[in-house]
């Protein structure tokens, strides 16, 4: 076997003035050429070992680092970031502190430049990295112009100009719409398959890439619990971190069959040989507007949330919102999908009353509470217990934090936290509105957020969720809405919509063919094993059983 | 969030001076600026005034330019009130505002408000050169030429350009979740104070990402930036020669007397048929690079 381009032996690293390591007695090698996915909940370990692989720790962070990691033969203890950014390209979460240039060919330039590269051989990269990623389209166009998939594929441009020997990805596709991120993996794979890039990547949508990869090293607490190919990987995190397990893995164990799939591919074959797959879903008769103007008609007659030919248009730009019509009934819940651009955030703005429609109309029968995207953007005090009522913050399960900084609570506690408030109130809100909450968060985080929101929409409020996560939108939505360009292209029910689809579709839909509408594992394996038992019995477009709380876990 | 255009920021464009390289660009901005700084004749400012907004127009970034006048006006009034107020000089008194104490006599004179006028008229120009340099020059190229001399402080500034709108828009995200509180944004002192940390810590912590990000891509190691060899095109040589003639113009009227000025202690203005051959020939030499519109895409 060749020599490990990156090789950990026993490191322990402990962040400056924390009390517990980061990283405990981790023993790692990566081969060049490996396709290696770092799984693991958050707060375990995948960013600070990543970080460690490129120097950053320590050189960057500080803190106490015992053992030694060599990265293409360099002691990072020796070697700084910089110098070993000629054999690691880096990419982290937020595209938006990645983007240091004015335009996109300066970007991609100024690695090469400023590893004292000539004129010539800078022309030459960067037009071979535009290329290679097929942004040669955007090499002059101005990086603050640029959408958030674009600019994720110029900071991993820029991360690979200087053709590095390992790339080292943090959460990239966290920040990117199901198209963009998906587009992102397949970019990664070919460039492994192609050019031998190694390829490290941490990433909680492990569905994603799953199928992508050679190797999945799983973290616990600091320490690699896992190092194994993805079926060893599923195995495992089927028995110790159920958290990590796909929904394809956990279709599958909850349908008594074994192996568990990487993907959705694998996952077919296998059913199809236990002639379990059942038949595709047949697309939907009736257009769908024609049925929500039917259900709008027999819906409640006090709506939560109308909206009624709302535009939104910029002076001397373009229109965002282009006459939404959009009724929410109280305790309904609906999933708000579409790719980045198309005007969710912006509607959610709307009804929360912070933009005023340019045309058309917004109306709600009670207060708007909006929890945006970025939790950490709602604290502004010291204390926990300064930010929200003790009620809110009992209702939250936060009063034993109520003395710590915000700042240090755990991501699904700060998600917790902002909710508590913009929900804190003398009277509970008519409408939930949030965007995009549950970027960055592990599965555990976020089956704790469905639950949390479907127990307040059996009280009555209606929820809005902006979302590019498909399975979260079926743990918490009886309905979905797909906007593209500013309009309603798609509004039905969840099973309908997210059965029915390539992106926008759940992993379990995907394998199923969106048969019987099953959007989650729970329904998936109840129809596979109806199928198992009586084959021929088996009708296509089955109603799915009825969701448990125990299945969004 | 859609955002509309941002007029403020540089965008290649269809238009001459965007196809020519940055070095010349700038030293056509600064050739401008010079003549503005040597000319004191308020004919010869207009009409470096009115061809620098032709020539914006002639850019595409007439919107940006026409944002940046009305920036102008607003700074032109209080200069020439403090030179009025201020300047103890000039013949002509038009109002008296009697012993001011340590101030003296407040007699406000027709030259001081005439001086004061010339000069917010310079700074009106200025304005304009820097704001057309800004929107139509490129600012990587020009702070790659400068990296050839500071890589560091040229990478800084470039950064500082780069995250003003990054900045922007956080405390924008900041202050509209603090809207989307039940009881609306904080108010008072103490609040406005805890939100402005928060933006601080926040701005602190989107810094220590930038700075990773730069570790990563050697910063720590870099070089000078190499040479770029470019074959100079129409536009760069009209640029050039027109930067030239400007600079050449205003030194010649500066040293001929065809555009005196002075203010103090009585208004004197040399107008005459050489002062109008003066602003003609600077408005064209100003704007005759916009004419050739051969080879300007992008």
């Amino acid at each position: 076997m060749s020599e490990p381009l990156l090789r950990m032996q026993e490191l322990t690293y402990t962040y400056p003035g924390a009390q517990q390591p980061a990283l405990a007695h981790v023993n790692l090698e990566i081969h060049p050429g490996e396709f290696c996915l770092l799984a693991g909940l958050s707060g375990h370990g995948k960013s600070t070992l990543l970080r460690a692989a490129c120097g950053l720790v320590p050189h960057f962070h500080g803190g106490r680092f015992s053992g030694r990691v060599t990265l293409a033969g360099l002691d990072t203890r020796e070697h700084g970031p910089s110098r070993l950014g000629a054999f690691a390209g880096v990419l982290f979460q937020d595209p938006e502190t990645q983007l240091v240039m004015g335009s996109v060919r300066a970007e991609l330039a100024l690695a090469l430049e400023s590893r004292g590269h000539g004129a010539t051989a800078v022309a030459r990269g960067v037009e071979e990295v535009a290329l290679a990623l097929g942004i040669d389209a955007l090499l002059d166009r101005p990086t603050h112009e640029l959408s958030g998939g674009e600019k994720q594929r110029v900071a991993l441009g820029a991360a690979l100009a200087g053709r590095p020997r390992i790339v080292l990805l943090d959460e990239p596709t966290s920040q990117l719409d199901p198209v963009a991120g998906d587009e992102l993996i397949g970019l990664l794979r070919r460039l492994n398959q192609e050019w031998e890039t190694t390829i490290l990547l941490a990433e909680h949508r492990l569905e994603r890439c799953l199928s992508a990869c050679d190797r999945v090293i799983a973290m616990q607490h600091g320490a690699i619990a896992s190092d194994s190919d993805p079926e060893a990987f599923l195995e495992w995190a089927g028995r110790s971190e159920p958290a990590l397990q796909t929904p394809a893995a956990k279709l599958f164990a909850l349908a008594g069959l074994h192996p568990a799939p990487a993907g959705v591919r694998q996952a077919r074959a296998r059913l199809r040989t236990h002639g379990a797959l059942p038949e595709e879903a047949q697309p939907a008769v009736a257009p769908p507007k024609r049925r929500e103007r039917r259900r709008r008609r027999t819906a409640a007659a006090a709506p939560a949330l109308e909206c009624r030919g709302l535009w939104h248009e910029i002076p001397r730009g373009p229109a965002i919102l282009r006459g939404i019509e959009l009724r929410l009934a109280p305790g309904e819940s609906v999933a708000l999908m579409g790719r980045n651009g198309a005007g969710k955030s912006t509607l959610l703005r709307h009804a929360a009353g912070l933009l005023q429609p340019t045309r058309g109309s917004v109306r709600c029968s009670g207060r708007v509470a909006l929890l945006l995207q970025n939790p950490g953007d709602y604290f502004i005090h010291e204390r926990v217990g300064a930010e929200a009522s003790p009620a809110a913050l009992a209702a939250a399960g936060l009063s034993a934090r109520a003395e710590r900084n915000p700042r240090d609570l755990s991501g699904g506690e700060r998600q917790r936290l902002a909710l508590a408030i913009v929900t804190d109130g003398a009277s509970p809100p008519a409408v939930l509105a949030l965007d995009e909450p549950t970027r960055g968060m592990d599965r555990s985080a976020k089956a704790g957020l469905a639950l949390e929101l479907r127990r307040r929409a059996a009280t009555g409020q209606a929820v809005i969720i902006a979302t590019h996560d498909p399975e979260f939108a079926a743990a918490v939505a009886e309905r979905a809405v797909l906007l593209a360009d500013g309009r309603v292209i798609a509004d039905g029910s969840a099973a309908e919509l997210l059965a029915g689809g390539w992106y926008f579709a759940t992993e379990t839909a995907r394998i199923l063919g969106g048969a019987g509408g099953a959007l989650l594992p729970e329904q998936g394996a109840a129809l596979i094993a109806g199928r198992l038992a009586a084959p021929a019995a088996e009708p296509a477009g089955q109603a799915p059983p009825a969701i448990s709380p125990e299945a969004i876990r | 969030m859609g955002m509309g255009p941002r007029p403020l920021f540089y965008r290649r464009l269809r238009s001459p001076l965007h196809a020519t390289r940055a070095g010349v660009g700038v030293l056509w901005a600064l050739s401008l600026s010079a003549a503005v700084l040597l000319l004191y004749h308020p004919l010869a400012l207009l009409a470096l005034l009115c061809a620098v907004l032709c020539a914006g127009v002639g850019a595409g970034v007439g919107r940006g330019l026409a944002r940046s006048m009305r920036a102008a006006a607003f700074l032109a009034l209080p200069i020439v009130l403090v030179n009025v107020l201020v300047s103890r000089q000039g013949l002509t008194v038009f109002a008296r505002l009697g012993d001011l104490g340590p101030f003296g006599q407040g007699d406000l004179t027709v030259e001081a408000l005439a001086y004061g006028a010339v000069i917010a008229l310079k700074v009106t120009v200025l304005l304009a050169v820097t704001t057309l340099a800004s929107l139509a020059v490129d600012p990587d190229e020009t702070l790659r030429i400068l990296r050839r001399l500071s890589f560091r402080s040229a990478l800084t500034a470039s950064l500082a350009t780069r995250m003003v709108p990054v900045l922007g828009a956080d405390a924008q995200r900041l202050a509209e979740a603090q809207r989307t509180r039940p009881r609306g944004a904080p108010r008072g002192a103490r609040a406005r104070l805890a939100v402005l940390t928060a933006i601080i810590s926040g701005s602190l912590d989107r810094a220590l990402d930038v700075a990773a990000t730069l570790e990563v891509r050697g910063f720590a190691t870099a070089r000078r930036a190499p040479r770029r060899p470019r074959p100079w095109s129409r536009h760069d040589i009209a640029f050039l020669a027109s930067a030239a003639a400007i600079l050449a113009l205003a030194i010649l009227a500066r040293v001929s007397g065809a555009a005196s000025f002075t203010a103090y202690p009585e208004l004197r203005a040399h107008v005459g048929p050489a002062t109008v051959a003066l602003c003609v020939a600077l408005g064209v030499a100003v704007i005759l690079p916009f004419a050739d519109r051969r080879g300007i895409d992008p």
